[in-house]
């Protein structure tokens, strides 16, 4: 039973991986990135990890790839153009170097004495599966690597935000923002859209900046 | 029940790594290449899943954990960065953005 669901899912892993790296399009490339995505959080979970399945699933097939949508739909990227350069020569290129580099993998296994259809690991206990085993070792052996990896996502979130911005926007601070004057905010009831008596004229301003109400 | 070996899992974790190079080296959409990064990261994450399995050790697991915070701010830091350059040359073909190419 266990073959059958691993098989099936490294099946379909694989198959939408091709995909991937296939589609022209980025958004089909990414939807099958969540297959993918999803049918390895099964293998966590037959793994033993059913935590890492529920972050795979959550985190990654539900924020990381919204945010590669989002960025998508934002980009409207159109997908590849025609070539222009040798396709056929770089792609079988990439080919030769992904052989060789795989080759590179399979001697160090080979040399660790793991052989395919091996013997099976040892049988699934209560203790290693349970949740709280997972979350000594996360708090307690590696707390303080845990703690900069929230630095480093914070370092993150700013530098994403950074790097975002409109160069030469202008800054959306609170400073800018408009300070009425009791009694001078403009109408905004649609019902009474007659000529606004207060409407401001163009050497009264309806707003004084903060600077200019200090 | 019968586990399934550790070997087919790193079997499978060499064969989706190397459909993520082949992707990360051969496409020119920017984002494509993000996606074929992402999908090496999990590849090298079901390897660390499974020897933490055949170990017995739940170091495997911390450190997937880790790779997935890691590939978080990665994302967000990289397709802010093409955003910014998409402002800048209406594209994100890898093969113009060549600014800081020799």
């Amino acid at each position: 039973m266990e073959t059958l669901i691993f098989f099936l899912f490294a099946a379909l892993a694989v198959g939408s991986a091709i995909v991937v790296v296939t589609h022209k399009s980025p958004i089909y490339s990414t939807l099958s990135l969540v297959l993918t995505l999803l049918s390895m959080a099964v293998l966590f979970v037959l793994l033993g990890a059913p935590f890492l399945g529920a972050v795979q699933v959550l985190v990654y097939a539900g924020a990381i790839v919204v945010l590669f949508l989002f960025v998508i739909m934002l980009l409207n990227v159109q997908k590849e153009e025609a070539a222009h350069v040798d396709r056929g020569a770089q792609l079988w290129t990439a080919i030769v170097g992904v052989i060789a580099f795989l080759g590179m993998f399979w001697l160090a296994f080979w040399r660790t004495g793991l052989r395919i259809g091996g013997p099976a690991p040892q049988p699934l206990t209560q203790e290693f599966v349970a949740l709280r085993t997972v979350a000594v070792e996360l708090f307690g052996t590696y707390l303080l690597p845990f703690e900069m990896v929230g630095l480093l996502l914070l370092v993150a979130v700013i530098g994403a935000t950074v790097a975002a911005r409109r160069p030469g926007a202008p800054d959306n601070s609170v400073d800018d923002l408009p300070v009425y004057a009791s009694g001078d905010e403009p109408r905004t009831d649609p019902l009474r859209s007659g000529p606004d008596p207060r409407r401001p004229s163009v050497a009264e301003p309806a707003y004084k900046t903060k600077e200019a109400n200090v | 029940m019968s586990a399934v070996p550790i070997s087919w899992y790193l079997l499978l974790s060499a064969i989706l790594f190397g459909i993520g190079a082949i992707g990360a080296l051969t496409r020119r959409n920017g984002i494509a290449i993000f996606l074929s990064v992402e999908l090496m990261l999990n590849a090298a994450n079901l390897t660390l899943v499974a020897y933490a399995r055949q170990l017995g050790s739940h170091t495997g697991q911390v450190i997937v954990f880790f790779v997935m915070a890691v590939a978080a701010a990665e994302a967000a830091v990289g397709l802010a960065l093409f955003i910014a350059v998409f402002r800048q040359r209406h594209t994100i073909d890898v093969n113009r953005m060549n600014l800081m190419r020799w």
